[in-house]
């Protein structure tokens, strides 16, 4: 029961939160701010927060010298790609383990987990191996399989909560309305799922998105995603903050936005369902 | 409860995420073991046989392992702090009626969606660079000098900017967790004469003590396999090169397969013993 | 046609043995209600019949038909679930229609039948609703017509009113009878409460423990319990079961007088104690009388009008004629 609560309270309550919270998102505006900025304006003592000549020139610099374009590709290639797929072969196994449970299902699905805890630096080399071996290298494809791989468990594990809340019933309903396994996947579980899918959708999306470990050491020119082409900037680039900042800004405003839709169920996600 | 029917029919549509996972765990595992027994340097005549035990005695013999734990160990502990420190308060705070919740909420949590590159690099430049950072600006407004972080002060300036990615998940959390804290419950303490202050610690705070340990398993998993921020940073110079920095140096620049592999299996292993409690309570919640 | 035949049946989970084996035959256009304390089997054996779990050893036969290994689906059966189960993403017209469009029913035929449906279970006003905006009466009707649009050999419904608060509930049960008594189909009805299974049922199956008591009619379950369980399980108020003494004295076990078959007195009768609790129901009271050397508690039901306060001492004769004798093993002696 939500307590009356005397104005000045909240108006108290108000002020801390929005102060801290501006705090915390201080470095992003800040970011995106100076990136609007001229490169000079960027490094003025004392620093400029609003009242500077607002131009879009950097952002037409660094798409022109660096082909972002492609590197905004590959990112949307790795992250869709590894996403759908990833989604495509874990349905049918949540499917399993939420409504035929075994006395094993708990151990495959804290297995599952286990392979995600894998420490990534433990296995580079064989994995660097393997795709020189494959030709993948430096490759989308073998870049999205990666990140299939390495999500397939969140994707399992989060689509096996929320299927777990459709209460069984419903899919022996349909069986005994005559339908088959097929029919009963796609016409009663997954549309009631559908909230759940899309999360999962999401969630896995942005992880993908800014995965930085396996797009940094096994992509070059060619298959770099947009983490890699932000970290190219690293020096000596750098030190033009008003460029550095219209590339961050690019890299992350469209995560920024669909990581806004999805926060409501990122923590089930993230903490493979122990938080509700 | 089901028939044998579908019970084979889910061994089926289990089989693809199954098979899967277990090659993407064992094949480069199995990998990682064998090259971490031999003497393999790609670079400076490959693979020169086997040596035993020798690139796991080495790996913690060399200078650099100690240093390497206790990097680790300094910038797990202190990213936990405050992130759970920080975390408990803001979601507190969170928690207590005002205006614009909502738009709160999204401000905090923002700083979770930004690649980690990015958040390394604007931390880096834009930050904390020691003469146009704004930290230098800030610093020079009050007239004191301004910091050279990453070099005078790396390992504290690390844990500021993971703290910064982290907090926003460690408050989501927490924030969930006492909004399913029942109410009736704390109004019961309430009539039951409980204060404020032993209503968070008696109610409150074992309600979140599930919520902490999670929020601290996961870090953990994560911050023992941090990179990105070690890569764009400092690249692992001004004693800031944790354990898996320092193998992946071993395996990327200097070309060491053995000696990196030996490094791995110990990180394996240690990400395994959080693993074990983590799933101890995820488990829980299965059943 | 629907008849259904259960042979040697049996059913484990795992080690333990839910269903031991059992045979039961229920005929063509019959009312059956497996009825039976909560964990006694007869969700477990409605689920054997429908074919949503399988059967460890035995046959079942539908019209004479080895049923035994067909999938749910193709047995013909529908089920009313106790939760509805309703598909929430569909209208209630979508889900009448969802059986139908699985057997690839052409579309005005499962337009006409669900216009009849609609109009006999009163859901014509909602056919474009979502379940989740009806109530649980209407729920329950949607549940009930997306059953009868199949046509199936057999309707099996599980602890269906179990959700419905008291006063809908004696409405539903009317109009699943009145339902039974048209469509004049076999269906098959789980409940743990006897009430429902006495109003509704043509032939009433007593489990415990998966083990059938006894098989009959509403009267004759009432008035030849088989053994003291049945005897306790149906009726309302309970029999009372009366031990020692008194029930030797009748040659028995156990002694059961049933508390409509017990005469009261102020003044004189066989036995005798003190009125504890009095329920008035305004045509009927019982009263529950403490204190009589017999059993804790003997219930008795007197006409409306008797009054005893608590405290009171009551005199109560049975009625020699309804009295039911059990021996040491619980069956019914005579």
């Amino acid at each position: 029961m939500a307590r009356a609560v005397t104005n000045q309270r909240k108006a108290i309550n108000t002020a801390a939160a929005w102060i801290i919270g501006l705090l915390i998102f201080f470095p992003i505006l800040w970011t995106i701010l100076t990136s609007f900025k001229s490169e000079a304006q960027a490094i003025a003592d004392p620093p400029i927060f609003l009242f500077f000549d607002w131009t879009t020139e950097n952002y037409s610099t660094v798409m022109e010298r660096s082909n972002y374009a492609r590197f905004l590709w590959n990112s949307i290639f790795i992250a869709g790609g590894s996403t759908i797929l990833g989604l495509i072969i874990a349905v049918p196994a949540a499917w399993s383990m939420a409504f035929v449970p075994s006395r094993r299902t708990k151990d495959i699905l804290l297995w599952m987990l286990s392979t995600k805890m894998l420490p990534a630096v433990g296995v580079l080399y064989p994995i660097y191996l393997l795709f020189i071996q494959f030709g993948l290298l430096d490759n989308v494809y073998g870049l999205t399989f990666v990140l299939m791989l390495i999500n397939l468990p969140i994707i399992v594990w989060m689509l096996y909560t929320y299927f777990r809340e459709i209460p069984g019933e419903i899919l022996e309903a349909a069986r005994m309305d005559g339908a088959g396994l097929r029919e009963e996947i796609f016409f009663v579980l997954t549309p009631m799922a559908l909230p759940g899918i899309a999360s999962t959708l999401l969630l896995n999306f942005i992880l993908a998105w800014n995965e930085a470990f396996w797009t940094l050491n096994l992509t070059a020119a060619k298959a770099a995603p947009l983490t890699a082409f932000i970290a190219s900037y690293s020096s000596p680039e750098g030190l033009f903050y008003a460029k550095l900042s219209a590339a961050s800004t690019m890299a992350i405003a469209p995560i920024l936005i669909l990581g806004w839709f999805s926060q409501k169920q990122l923590v089930r996600g993230l903490t493979f369902g122990a938080v509700k | 409860m089901a028939t044998k029917a579908s019970r084979s029919a889910a061994r089926v549509m289990m089989a693809p995420a199954v098979v899967l996972l277990l090659g993407w765990m064992l094949v480069p595992l199995i990998m990682t073991l064998w090259f971490s027994f031999r003497t393999y340097l790609p670079l400076r005549g490959g693979d020169q046989g086997w040596t035993g035990f020798d690139n796991y005695v080495r790996f913690v013999t060399s200078s650099s392992f100690w240093p390497a734990i206790s990097t680790t160990l300094v910038l797990l502990i202190g990213v936990l702090a405050i992130t759970i420190i920080c975390g408990v308060l803001l979601a507190i705070l969170l928690d207590q009626p005002m205006w614009g919740q909502g738009a709160v909420r999204i401000l905090v949590i923002a700083p979770f969606f930004v690649m980690p590159t990015v958040s390394a690099l604007v931390w880096k430049n834009m930050f904390m660079d020691p003469t146009n950072g704004l930290l230098a600006h800030l610093w020079r407004f009050f007239g004191a000098d301004s910091v050279s972080w990453l070099s005078d002060v790396p390992m504290l300036s690390l844990i500021m900017i993971v703290s910064w990615q982290w907090l926003p998940f460690a408050t989501l959390i927490l924030l969930t967790a006492i909004q399913s804290l029942d109410g009736e419950q704390m109004e019961a303490a309430e009539m039951d004469g409980a204060s404020v202050l032993s209503r968070f610690f008696y109610i409150a705070l074992p309600h979140l003590s599930r919520a902490i340990t999670i929020v601290i398993l996961i870090q953990t998993i994560f911050l023992l396999a941090i990179f990105a921020e070690i890569f764009v940073t400092t690249g692992g110079a001004f004693g800031t090169r944790t354990l898996s920095y320092l193998i992946f140096q071993r395996v990327l620049e200097s070309q060491n397969i053995g000696l990196g592999s030996a490094g791995g299996v110990y990180a394996i292993i240690l990400a395994n013993i959080v693993a074990i409690f983590l799933m101890r309570i995820v488990g829980k919640n299965l059943d | 046609m629907g008849q259904i035949t259960l042979e040697n049946v049996t059913k484990s989970f795992g080690e333990t043995q839910v269903i031991p084996p059992l045979d039961l035959d229920i005929q063509d256009g019959e009312f059956t209600v497996f009825v039976g304390p909560s964990g006694c089997g007869k969700s477990t054996l409605l689920r054997l019949i429908a074919g949503l779990e399988d059967i460890t050893s035995g046959t079942i036969r539908i019209d004479g038909t080895d049923a035994t290994d067909i999938p749910p689906a193709k047995r013909g059966l529908a089920m009313v679930f106790q939760s509805y189960a309703l598909y929430p993403h569909m209208s209630v017209r979508k889900n009448i229609a969802f059986p139908m469009r699985m057997a690839g029913i052409d579309a005005a035929e499962q337009e006409r039948r669900i216009e009849q449906a609609a109009a006999a279970l009163n859901l014509t006003d909602y056919l474009d609703r979502r379940p989740g905006q009806l109530s649980g009466g209407q729920r329950q009707r949607v549940a009930i017509g997306r059953a009868i649009v199949r046509e199936p050999a057999a309707f099996l419904f599980d602890e269906p009113l179990s959700n419905l608060d008291a006063a809908l509930r004696v409405g539903m049960r009317l109009e699943i009878s009145e339902l039974h008594k048209r469509l004049a189909t076999t269906m098959i009805y789980v409940t743990h409460d006897q009430v429902e299974a006495m109003t509704m049922a043509d032939k009433i199956v007593v489990l415990r423990a998966g083990h059938i008591e006894q098989v009959g009619s509403p009267l004759e379950l009432y008035r030849n319990p088989r053994n003291t369980f049945v005897a306790g399980f149906i009726g309302s108020p309970k029999m009372n079961l009366i031990e020692g003494e008194e029930a030797a004295r009748n040659d028995a076990h156990t002694l059961g007088i049933r508390p409509e078959h017990i005469d009261v007195s102020a003044t004189e009768g066989a036995w005798h104690g003190k009125v504890g609790v009095a329920e008035h129901l305004g045509s009927d009271t019982f009263f529950h009388v403490h204190e009589t050397g017999l059993a804790e508690t003997i219930t008795v039901r007197a006409p409306g009008e008797v009054n005893f306060r608590h405290g009171d001492t009551i005199y109560m004769t049975p009625r020699s004629e309804q009295l039911h004798r059990f021996g040491a093993d619980g069956l019914r002696i005579g």
